[in-house]
């Protein structure tokens, strides 16, 4: 093991710590969750006649710790970092910084505690009720201010191209957050949102797909653009790609909200422009792919030894299959099969723990090293096993929902010769046991694998500690 | 002559398009090609000096 010194004592590296640590914990239990709920609809006695144990109550559980905890908190960690380093320049305030992440924290907790409970506005993906969403909007006003304004202090000429695409996410998601919910409060704990009928299912998607867009994809290839090549030891295959996919990425995405609407009553037209929108959206989306799968190009020999870069490239596999897949579902007649099936389920696992998920371990174990003061993890042994668990795990899922989507898709629009339908509800539902079977077990493996992280972190952040000079930069 | 919602919709998403090929031209132009190459491999500098701080300390 290299215990080369490479601390920098002029970059906060305490908040990047302290999210990139509560990554791993919430990434935890945010897939835990996920487990116990797919477990819940093999066994349902699983719910143990609990209203708050009960799958409509943990589902929301399960989105947001996985999307705000896990994923928001891996997009804090490595903002905070990459601006520092590209910037070369300290974050503006230490202070706000230190707010952004113990009021991120209190809104986790508070979400942890109320959706149990039950206590939700109903919207997907922005199920907290309104006093959280003010916290939300606090933490993110300040979260805005400490990344744009270091941005502003910035030591280089130039914003690198990852700041680019992390200042997207960061005032999109504002935009999206305060629209979205826009709500009028009955009491402390309920509120009925500013919009309705179709339009309130239009806002609510026009959220729901900018949270997958901006969210999910601009923040996560915020961090592609920084840990590919940092990992790789090579500049990124196409600077000039990564400023036109950056562009046509942001353009785009907000158009593509109505594909979750198809054969509603959203206007038809409105469907149709969302549809056309989503399948332009795969080309910004392999642009993207190939200038970070091509920035290995003359180095593809390092894939076989490093398991961190192996993380780092798979992601971006997922990631140009599911942005294949998506554009696809998003076409009206497509959809009319997939709609509502377990099909949709695969797709967001195939881009949740196939792209984010997996971009996200890959940076934090570039990362997390760097933080303490070393150069690697300490066992990478271990995250080789990582990557083969999870791998196995989100390819075990997103085969079983495939198939019990279509097959889904495929009995519910079977009909007899006289009209009537071939299968009830409750058969399509019976035939969908196995693969929920499946599923369960490829969620075992993906938390087997989060396991293994949390112990490799730990022996990194210990044998840091052991040594004196890392020692003196950790205060 | 007021211009109605269609027209205006057409135009507007015109100029997106005619801005859009700009910057397509702008990134892809020869004069600033050097430019982004040394932007993209700056990224790379700070492990250069990390190694160098190290071997001081």
């Amino acid at each position: 093991m290299t215990t080369t010194n490479i601390a920098h004592p002029e970059y906060n590296y305490k908040v990047v710590k302290q999210f990139a640590l509560t990554t791993v914990l919430w990434g935890i239990v945010g897939m835990t969750v996920g487990v116990l709920i797919a477990a819940q609809l093999i066994w349902p006695a699983l719910n143990f006649d609990t209203p708050w144990l009960t799958f409509s109550r943990l589902r929301p559980l399960h989105t947001n710790a996985v999307i705000f905890a896990f994923g928001t908190s891996a997009l804090f960690a490595t903002s905070y970092y990459v601006v520092q380093r590209t910037c070369k320049v300290r974050i503006i305030s230490d202070k706000v910084a230190a707010f952004t992440f113990w009021g991120w924290q209190a809104v986790i907790i508070s979400a942890v505690i109320t959706l149990p409970l039950g206590i939700t506005t109903s919207k997907e993906y922005a199920e907290l009720e309104w006093p959280i969403d003010i916290l939300i909007t606090c933490v993110w006003l300040a979260y805005a201010y400490v990344f744009l304004g270091t941005l502003a202090i910035r030591k280089t000429s130039h914003i690198y191209v990852a700041n680019w695409f992390y200042a997207g996410f960061i005032i999109t998601v504002a935009v999206l957050h305060l629209v979205n919910s826009a709500a009028i409060p009955v009491h402390l704990f309920k509120s009925y949102s500013m919009y309705s009928g179709a339009v309130d299912a239009m806002v609510q998607w026009w959220y729901g797909h900018n949270a997958v867009g901006f969210l999910l994809t601009a923040g996560f290839l915020g961090m592609m653009y920084y840990f590919v090549p940092k990992q790789a030891e090579r500049p990124v295959y196409s600077y000039r790609l990564s400023v036109v996919h950056f562009w046509a990425l942001i353009s785009l995405y907000i158009w593509a909200g109505p594909h979750h609407l198809h054969y509603t009553a959203l206007p038809d037209w409105t469907q149709s422009l969302g549809m056309v929108m989503s399948v332009i959206l795969f080309i910004p989306s392999w642009g993207g792919m190939i200038n970070g799968i091509m920035t290995l190009s003359g180095a593809w020999h390092k894939l076989k030894t490093d398991p961190v870069l192996r993380f780092l490239i798979v992601s971006l596999s997922f990631y140009g299959m599911s942005t294949f897949e998506g554009p696809m579902m998003a076409i009206k007649s497509v959809n009319a099969l997939s709609h509502y099936t377990d099909w949709t389920i695969g797709h967001v696992h195939s881009g949740a723990l196939g792209w984010v998920a997996m971009i996200s371990i890959g940076a934090l174990y570039h990362l997390i090293p760097r933080l303490y003061g070393l150069t690697q993890m300490i066992d990478l042994k271990l995250v080789n096993v990582h990557f083969w668990l999870h791998t196995v795990g989100v390819v075990l899922y997103i085969v079983a929902m495939w198939i019990s989507g279509v097959m889904q898709g495929l009995m519910w629009r079977a009909v007899n010769s006289d009209g009537t339908l071939t299968y009830s509800f409750v058969q399509s539902l019976e035939a969908s046991y196995p693969f929920y079977f499946v599923r369960f077990l490829g969620g075992l493996f993906v938390v087997a694998g989060m396991l293994v992280m949390a112990y490799n972190v730990i022996k990194t952040v210990r044998s840091s500690s052991k040594q004196p000079v890392a020692e003196a930069q950790a205060v | 002559m007021t211009m109605d919602y269609g027209t205006y919709r057409g135009i507007y998403t015109l100029i997106l398009l005619v801005l859009f090929l700009l910057i397509v031209y702008w990134a892809y132009g020869k004069k600033r090609k050097n430019k982004f190459d040394d932007i993209a491999s700056s990224i790379l500098e700070d492990d250069v000096e990390d190694k160098k701080n190290s071997k001081e300390s």
